[in-house]
Parts: structure tokens; sequence; C-alpha cells
């Protein structure tokens, strides 16, 4: 016997190809909701994976055959509950389009003004913890101190930190007044700020890139044909932006670029965020010099819209409107048809199917979830790689369990 | 919000006479509203309308495929169900809707997975909510719901507040994991 154990002959051993399974999630920090992935691996290398999903499912499509348009407001709130303001502005618009209700030029730049900032709110978020989750996490501090300036907005606009709830059917719950736009400005201001920060930290950061570059690739023929839009889409190179390609609201009237890139890498998703939140910047100030006066909602003829409390007491029309609208045994005649009407959100098209009975409450809501969509795509970018990689793709993707689950 | 109706008119001509000349006349019904476009197409014409739209129109993107239950639905005549499916061309920025109807018992259409990836998961979760089989798919499980899952819960006829499913589900106690 040696008296080493080094010295012993070594024992060959079966080579062994079985791979072995790991259990990712539900609850994991790195996925920041909650979803799972069973992942098959060969030593520390993806071989497969396989979300599996639905730990988040509360039946949101189903509530919305049963609350009236107005009211569900506070349930499409919370699907993306990253960037709440771009849900009610997706979830009216199709309302809008569906009851052929025209808004006024005001309400228009303001909800441009709400969904730019959810996007920059939702790209701070992804990109910030996308950081975080590969420990750089300065980053992701500075980002979340302009998220709270962001929520500071919601709650001068309408009163409620992160749920605002502040679109309604053909305008809105408030007016914008002029607290609320020196507090977008502000925002707007700062990031300056914090995009050069983050850039200072992460745009030449030799880890961070290492973590990133060429992780995670996804082609523009794959791409599309897994149905991706958005920011995903375009760091794949396909250049579809539902805000210059089908216009909504007044996107046409502003002058902006969309970003892309052809690596399609978790790298060229997370520059294509990161220069989307500066475009967004240039929107909003474009918005607050354009903003027209006059009055937020619809005027009362189109039947539709809630008309504020001062019009309520004052006028007759405001109070009889007012009471057909609340009360349950009342209500207004709707198209007997169906629409589907997509915007731009921050993770891509983010679209409702509207299917109405002629009443006040849909027949069928159906949302097309980016989400849910691009996590489907997650087992084709995380193939080959190894299991640190998972949470820069993770990171990369932002996946929202809520609107993956609804 | 709303483009007028003529523009749409316009916008589609092109794509509608492609398809007269591949598939036909009497493949599929229209029907507008707003400035959305549908295409009602029987089942058994389904893939090839829309093979014909991806490879000879140009519509690459299958931008979504989801489900509707018009059972009790005011002046329905035709299937229980219906699925829709949105596909949009990236050059033109064109966009369609195709709609084919399907009925009990044992709702099922043919998958369009060999046609796009995307549609994996979209099908999937029609099948979860309401119970169609698709053809040809490669991998028909429930997506959001528990597999022991019974029903179907976006049926018309499957109440709001579930059928207490929920106080059911099986337990597993810290004595037993």
């Amino acid at each position: 016997m040696a008296a080493n154990v080094l010295d012993e002959p070594e024992v060959e051993h079966e080579i062994q190809d079985a791979t072995w399974t790991l259990n990712f999630g539900p609850q994991h920090p790195a996925t920041h909701t909650t979803l799972r992935i069973v992942l098959e691996l060969d030593g520390e290398r993806i071989v497969k994976a396989t979300p599996d999903i639905g730990y988040l499912h509360s039946g949101f499509e189903k509530l919305g055959e049963h609350l009236n348009f107005n009211q569900y407001v506070t349930i499409v709130d919370r699907k993306n509950y990253i960037s709440p303001p771009m849900n009610e502005v997706a979830w009216h618009n199709a309302v809008e389009t569906l009851l052929g209700v025209e808004l006024t030029p005001r309400c228009k730049y303001i909800r441009v003004i709400i969904s730019e900032l959810a996007r920059i709110s939702d790209h701070l978020l992804c990109t910030g913890a996308a950081a975080l989750d590969l420990g750089a996490f300065t980053a992701f501090l500075f980002a979340f101190n302009l998220r709270e300036q962001i929520y500071d907005v919601y709650e001068e606009m309408s009163g409620y930190r992160f749920h605002p709830g502040y679109t309604r059917v053909g305008g809105l719950l408030y007016d914008f007044n002029d607290r609320v736009l020196d507090r977008v400005r502000g925002v707007v201001k700062s990031f300056q700020n914090v995009y050069a920060d983050m850039e200072k930290l992460l745009f030449k950061n030799r880890i961070f890139l290492d973590r990133l570059r060429g992780v995670g690739v996804l082609s523009r023929e794959e791409a599309i044909a897994h149905s991706c839009t958005g920011p995903i889409a375009r760091a794949s190179g396909v250049t579809y932006d539902l805000r210059k390609d089908k216009p909504y609201l007044v996107y046409p009237e502003l002058d902006f670029d969309v970003p892309y890139c052809t690596d399609g890498d978790c790298w060229a998703r997370f520059a294509v965020r990161m220069e989307e939140m500066r475009q967004s910047c240039r929107i909003i100030m474009q918005c607050i010099e354009k903003l027209p006066s006059g009055p937020f909602n619809a005027p009362i003829a189109e039947k539709f819209p809630i008309p504020d409390k001062a019009t309520t007491y004052n006028s007759m029309e405001g109070l009889i409107q007012h009471f057909e609208l609340i009360m349950p045994n009342r209500g207004l005649e709707t198209p007997h048809d169906e629409v589907y009407a997509a915007i731009e959100s921050p993770n891509g098209e983010l679209g409702y199917y509207l299917v109405s009975d002629g009443s006040q409450t849909a027949w069928r809501v159906r949302t097309r979830p980016p989400s849910f969509i691009h996590f489907s795509v997650f087992p084709l970018l995380i193939k080959g790689h190894l299991i640190a990689d998972i949470v820069a793709v993770l990171g990369s993707l932002s996946i929202i369990a809520a609107e993956l689950d609804r | 919000m709303n483009t007028t109706s003529a523009t749409t008119t316009d916008e589609h001509q092109a794509t509608l006479k492609t398809l007269a000349q591949t598939l036909g006349e009497g493949v599929f019904t229209q029907s507008r509203f707003r400035d959305n476009l549908r295409l009602h197409v029987p089942a058994s014409r389904l893939i090839d309308l829309l093979r014909a739209l991806r490879d000879q129109c140009g519509f690459k993107l299958l931008s979504e495929v989801g489900g509707t239950d018009y059972l009790g639905y005011p002046g329905r005549t035709g299937a229980r169900f219906e699925v829709h499916y949105v596909l949009r061309n990236l050059e033109t920025s064109e966009y369609l809707i195709i709609k084919t109807g399907v009925d009990d018992p044992d709702p099922t259409l043919p998958s369009v997975v060999p046609l796009w990836s995307g549609a994996d998961w979209m099908e999937r979760e029609v099948f979860d909510m309401y119970g169609i089989r698709f053809e040809g798919h490669p991998d028909l499980r429930r997506i959001l719901m528990p597999p022991e899952f019974a029903s179907f819960p976006l049926r018309k006829d499957y109440p709001l507040r579930g059928r207490g499913e929920r106080h059911n589900f099986p337990r597993l106690l810290r004595g037993e994991s």
C-alpha cells in the first residue's frame, strides 16, 4: 500500500455521460419574481432548460369578463407592475378603439408622457437589476433612486405611488398640473446624471462586458420565428417599433429614434434598453414643450368618459352621464363587435383582443403579454451556457411574472 | 387612436389579391371593424391560408394567438369557440387577424407550431384555458394551471370563483417531504 493516497494508481471510472437535474426557483433571488426552471446539466453546462410557469396565475383575463372598462384598469396595473401606466394606456387604447372615442390633444400628450416615464422606469429596473445580478451593485442603486422619483410623479399626478390607475375611458383621472410637470422635468434632469453614472460604471466594466457579450445569442430569424418584439427583437436586428410603424397617440409628431443592434446577445439587449431611455427623455421633453391646453377628457357628448366632479355637480348633463355610467343597472350601448389594438410597451408589443357583447363589460379580454412570449425563448437562449449565465439571460429578457402568468 | 377606414381598405388590397391568386376564391370571408381586417377561415384551410400569408404575402411575424368562448354570446350562430391569429408584415406594417371557429365536443385545430415556433406557448395557453386541442403540437401540456386541474377556466360555463379546486389542492406536509 502506498504511503500517500496520491501515489495510488488512478482507478478507471466508468465514464458517465448521465446528466443531472437542478431545480431553479420558484423562489430564487435572481428570478426577481416567481418562476421556476428545471435544468438538465452536464457538469455546469446546461443541456436543457424547461420553464415551469403559472405560480402567479391570478385569472386576470377571467376577471376582465366581470369588471367594466373603467374598473379593469386596476387589474391591468397589476400585470406588468414595473410600468403600470403603460398597461393602462394599452388597455384604454383598445377600449377607445372599440368605442371609437377620439381623445383630446392634451390627453394624448399626457398619455405619451406617462408611457415614456413608464418605459424609463421599466428599463431602469431591467438594466439596474441585470447589473445587480452580475455583481454591480452601485449601478442598481442609482437606477432605483431615479425610479423613486418616477414614483413621485405617479403620486403627484394620481395620488397613488405604485398602481396609479390613471387613465379612464376617453380621458384621465385628473389633469396634469404644474407640480406634476415640475416633477417630470426633475426626472428628466436627474436621468442625465444617472445615465452618465451608469455609463461610467458599466459600459467599460470588463467583468460586466465579459458576462454579457456573446451570451444568449438570438438571431434575427429566430427572433421573428419566436414572435419576439420590442427591445429583444430590436437587439437582434428587427427594427419594428409600433410607435413608428403603427403610430398611435401623438408619436408621429415627435422626433425620436429607434435604437437597434444586430448582435442579439445580452449586451445588445442591455445597450438597446439604455439608448431607449435616452430617446424616451427626448420624447418627454418635446411633449412638455408642446403640451396643449384645453380639456383632458373627451366631451360628454361622446357618452363614455366619466365626467369630472365639477361637471357632475354643476351641470345636468354631467350628472346624468355620471349616473348612467356608475349605476350598475344602467349603462350605455357599446358596439357588438371585437377589436385588436396594440401599443409598444417597454418589453414589446402589448395588445388587447377585446370582444364586446354590447354591454359595458367585455365578453373576452385577451392580453398579448410580451413577457410570456419572451420567456418561451429562454430555453433556446440558455442552451449550452453555464449556470451562472442564467441570471444574465433572465435579466436581459426582463420577465415580469405577474404579466407572464396573469 | 382611430384610423379612418378609407386608408385601411387600400392597405390590404395587394394582400387580398395575392391570396385570391394563390388559394382561389371562397376560402375565407372578410369582416372589418375600425382598422382591423379579419379573415374568417374554416379549420380545414387554416394552415393553407397561414402558409400563403407567411410565404407569399410577407407576414413573417405571428404576433399573437388567443381563444374566445362564445357560449351564450348574444346573436351567436356559429361555432362555440374561435381562435384568432394576429399576423404582422414587418416590411409594410400591415397586420391581419385570422379567425377560425371550432365547436364542441372535442374541439380540435391544426397546430401552427411547424410554421412559427412562437406559437408553442400561446397554443398551450389556449389549450389550458379552453381545452382546444392542437393536432401536431410537439408538447401540448397545461401551462398556467397545474397538471391535475380538470376544468378549463376561461370557458363561459366555468364560474368566476371556481369550483372549489383551490381548497382541495393536494398538500405536501413537512413530514412527508
